[in-house]
């Protein structure tokens, strides 16, 4: 049976798409799944550095699609899982090089092989990401709880009910608990309803994110990372456990004192 | 909630801000109308209802709401009922 093909999505840049697609390829590995995560950001690859195997790389995407290549040997091996794979994107070529049509056989081929296959959207709406929803069987929009991320977000999600595309799932990143306690930033219910999708996972801001990134080593591979875990526990919600989300409401003192709730 | 905030008369917090700015966004957003043109299409409104029946135009409100991503207009306008424009002429 073919894998599930996933594309992290988000229309606005910087949001966490490519932490996202790593983590969650990672904690699908860590399941014991295969997963194969394909870079679709072709010309700003960046998927390989945060993974930490931008040294490992010898073929690329585009590289298979012009047949130079076979499907394996543009997959690089993760350093930590043997079953976790990387399809890195051409970084010297742009987003024209390859079609709707051609990502869509890659992506499909690839899933013949591999339980998951997460593809990194590039942001925009343009043909890149055309190319990358194009083959998914589902797409995991990444918002952060602001009005202009959140905005971009239901621009994709119209995108993606318009052309009957594959259905989608919020990840809402970058969430800031105490900031929403303080009534300072959108609440997570706010953002669900108004983008009238289902939620499959709450990311709390976290430090370790930036020295995730400096290393190559996701967090979702650290134990004590607060979005470690969140990342961990949105992958098992993608396997289909039923995982309860932490909304982050008010906490009470006691609540916060015993680190519950 | 709302009400609680009444009684303390806090000033409306930035997630309340922030909530309605998005809100009004994504309404304008979706129906692809900018809030300008949604005034002009309110003055059309007014100018052909008052062909037919006398309006309080002063008090019309055109707007969004949204129901799972479906998105209705909503015209409130306020008819001036025969007998109250009667008692007013008096």
């Amino acid at each position: 049976m073919a894998g599930k093909i996933i594309t992290v999505s988000s229309g606005k840049g910087g949001v966490g798409k490519t932490t996202s697609t790593a983590n969650l390829g990672i904690s699908l590995a860590m399941l014991g799944h295969r997963v194969a995560c394909i870079d679709a950001d072709i010309g700003l690859r960046n998927l390989d550095v945060m993974m930490g195997l931008e040294n490992r790389i010898v073929y690329d995407l585009i590289n298979y699609i012009e047949g130079r290549c076979r499907l394996k040997q543009a997959l690089v091996r993760d350093k930590r899982f043997p079953d976790l794979f990387l399809m890195p994107a051409a970084q010297t070529r742009d987003k024209n090089s390859i079609s709707v049509e051609d990502m869509t056989r890659v992506a499909t081929e690839t899933a013949e092989l591999f339980d998951f296959v997460l593809i990194d959207s590039p942001a925009g709406i343009e043909h890149g990401f055309r190319y990358a929803v194009n083959p998914a069987d589902l797409v995991l929009i990444v918002t952060n709880p602001e009005v202009t991320a959140v905005r971009d977000a239901d621009r994709v999600i119209g995108l993606l009910e318009a052309e009957d595309w594959a259905p989608a799932k919020l990840v809402i990143n970058r969430f800031k608990p105490e900031l929403v306690r303080r009534n300072e930033m959108l609440d997570a219910d706010t953002v669900v309803d108004l983008l009238a999708i289902d939620l499959v996972g709450i990311i709390p801001e976290d430090e370790k994110i930036l020295s995730a990134s400096n290393r190559g080593q996701p967090v979702a591979l650290d134990e004590r990372s607060p979005a470690g875990l969140a990342f961990r526990d949105t992958a098992r919600r993608l396997t289909g456990e039923d995982v309860p989300i932490e909304v982050h409401k008010k906490q009470s003192f006691f609540q916060r004192l015993f680190g519950t709730g | 909630m709302r009400l609680f905030d009444l009684f303390r008369r806090k000033p409306k917090s930035e997630q309340d801000i922030a909530a309605q700015r998005l809100r009004l966004v994504l309404a304008h957003d979706r129906a692809n109308i900018s809030p300008g043109m949604l005034e002009v299409l309110k003055d059309e409104i007014i100018s052909v209802i008052s062909k037919h029946m006398e309006i309080d135009s002063e008090n019309v409100v055109v707007s969004f709401t949204e129901d799972n991503r479906e998105t209705r207009l909503m015209a409130d306008i306020p008819v001036q009922s025969a007998r109250g424009r009667r008692a007013a002429e008096e």
